[in-house]
């Protein structure tokens, strides 16, 4: 067995709210899956769930086998350290009143509380692309954009097994987003971990993930590698979330729009979207 | 064609007395009726606050210097009360929040009445019938209904077309668009895009679209200018700006769009 993350039908619910209602998936080490979906159909929430921020409503996460528990005041089992997350905004994963060196050291520590070697906190920020003087700033002397670098190397300087992001670049200014995602993808194959990378841009996970899972309305409704999903799409709403991209090719072409706001048949369950295959 | 708002020289001067930075630097540009010129640019750029100063939307502590002309009125040093006679009626505009122009505790249906009836002195019952046809052209199912409404009943994409409809209300010649479809899901970005290109067409508007998205830029805009650290790096029709771009920077930001880029996995 060689999945490092197994996710079975997973549910989440808030109050009356079923945000998820059953996602399965694996990740395999050196593999990054991306999930994506528009906003409110519960991939934040997937995610969230995974890590153990929420506590699902029924189904199981396993990490390397064991079951992920739900965060609490204590201080997590190293062992789950190997699992670590990056969020959209980095302000929430950075503490202001420290300097950056220092929060990026404590994810050297989680990396050698587990027996493992990691660089020095400025080495990490070299990797991200900034530089390794810039240790002893505080997050906010940093742009938007650098902070994210940041929070992303502090992430990777826990040396995890598992990268949970969930839309770790759409804050970042267009021009740097592919360069970021690619640096996550480069950075994550070097380590050989595995990667959940959750966005609503498309443009950018066809670049970076092997698999894709499309979510809509709490539900899988088309999975696979990417190539495959993006060339031959077969789920209506995966066609319309693709057809609708604009594309930058100064042609003057509008994107395809939906006819009505959230038609029927994307909600439709397709079996032959669901986990497929390159044909051998 | 002639233009309807010539903006010449524009600069803008901005901060505390100890730290003014001049965050538009000798921007010129020009709309015309029935097409829209895009304002292209990273955050920080300048482009958001060259919208903001032509309807004088600026911070008081700011400075804008230069010439912005409304067919013959030149706008930039015009007072409060003449500006407000302008800001709705004759250019109207919109931003990547529609939320920042609806009120959430007052119905939509008050709300572009009360527009209407203040700016175009109609009576009430000529008010709400303007609001249903004004609901009607942005596509709002239902627009009976939806004028009993709060804004936040509303999905985003529909308080955007409401946001639309509200700045069409008085027929305005200019639209000046901030970013309006940055907070919407791409499907339904799609929708407005389609509806910000039909009420162009049809009503004569004149457009600027600022954005930072170059795919939106691409689908929508007939003419493109690039900013950078304030200042027009390059502008030309899009078809040169995205096909044959002089400006390295332009080059740049093109290069980085995940579209011109080899996938690794693929």
């Amino acid at each position: 067995m060689s999945e490092l993350l197994q996710v079975d039908d997973l549910v989440v619910r808030y109050g009356h709210l079923t945000a998820v209602d059953g996602v399965s998936m694996t990740i395999r080490p050196g593999e990054v899956l991306a999930l994506v979906g528009e906003s409110g159909c519960g991939k934040s929430s997937t995610a969230r769930a995974i890590v153990g921020m929420d506590r699902p409503a029924d189904g199981t996460v396993r990490f390397r086998g064991d079951e992920i528990p739900t965060l609490g005041l204590r201080r997590r089992r190293p062992e789950f350290t190997a699992v670590q997350m990056v969020f959209q905004d980095p302000n929430s994963s950075l503490n202001p009143r420290k300097r950056v060196g220092e929060q990026i050291l404590d994810g050297v520590r989680a990396a050698r509380a587990r027996g493992l070697e990691s660089d020095e906190p400025g080495a990490w920020l070299e990797a991200v692309g900034l530089q390794a003087d810039m240790v002893s700033r505080y997050p906010h002397q940093f742009s938007g954009g650098q902070r994210q670098r940041v929070a992303i190397a502090r992430a990777l300087a826990a040396k995890p097994d598992l990268i949970v992001a969930d839309e770790p670049i759409s804050a970042l200014d267009a021009s740097s987003q592919a360069s970021v995602a690619g640096m996550m993808r480069q950075l994550c194959l070097e380590a050989g971990a595995g990667m959940l990378f959750i966005s609503h841009d498309l443009s950018v996970v066809r670049l970076m993930a092997d698999r894709v899972m499309v979510m809509y309305r709490g539900a899988v409704v088309e999975s696979g590698p990417t190539s495959l999903v993006w060339g031959d799409p077969v789920h209506p709403y995966t066609r319309a979330l693709l057809a609708a991209i604009p594309h930058p090719d100064g042609k003057g072409v509008l994107p395809e729009a939906p006819t009505a706001d959230a038609p029927e048949e994307w909600a439709s369950r397709v079996e032959e979207a669901l986990n497929r295959q390159i044909a051998a | 064609m002639s233009a309807v708002l010539t903006i010449d020289d524009l600069s803008v001067e901005l901060g505390p007395k100890h730290a003014r930075r001049e965050v538009v630097r000798g921007v010129s540009l020009e709309l015309t009726a029935g097409k829209i010129q895009g304002l292209a640019g990273e955050s920080g750029s300048g482009k958001t606050v060259t919208a903001m100063a032509v309807l004088g939307l600026l911070p008081q502590s700011a400075e804008a210097t230069g010439s912005v002309k409304l067919g013959d009125q030149e706008l930039i040093g015009l007072g409060q009360r003449e500006l407000n006679r302008i800001r709705g009626m004759r250019v109207a505009m919109i931003f990547q929040d529609p939320s920042a122009s609806l009120h959430p505790q007052i119905t939509i249906g008050s709300q572009l009445t009360d527009h209407v009836r203040h700016h175009m002195k109609l009576k009430r019952k000529e008010a709400r019938e303007r609001a249903v046809e004004l609901l009607t052209r942005v596509r709002v199912p239902d627009p009976e209904h939806a004028l009993r409404r709060y804004p936040h009943q509303f999905s985003g994409g529909q308080r955007q077309r409401i946001a639309i409809a509200m700045a069409l209300a008085c027929d305005p010649e200019v639209l000046l668009a901030d970013e309006p479809t940055t907070a919407l899901d791409v499907t339904v970005q799609a929708g407005i895009l389609h509806l910000l290109r039909d009420l162009v067409q049809e009503r004569d508007l004149a457009v600027l679209l600022v954005t930072h998205d170059l795919g939106v830029m691409s689908s929508i805009a007939d003419d493109v200018a690039v900013m950078r650290h304030g200042q027009i790096v390059e502008s030309g029709t899009r078809q040169q700006m995205f096909t044959a771009p002089q400006h390295p920077y332009t080059r740049e930001l093109l290069e980085a769009m995940p579209d011109a880029q080899e996938s690794d996995v693929l």
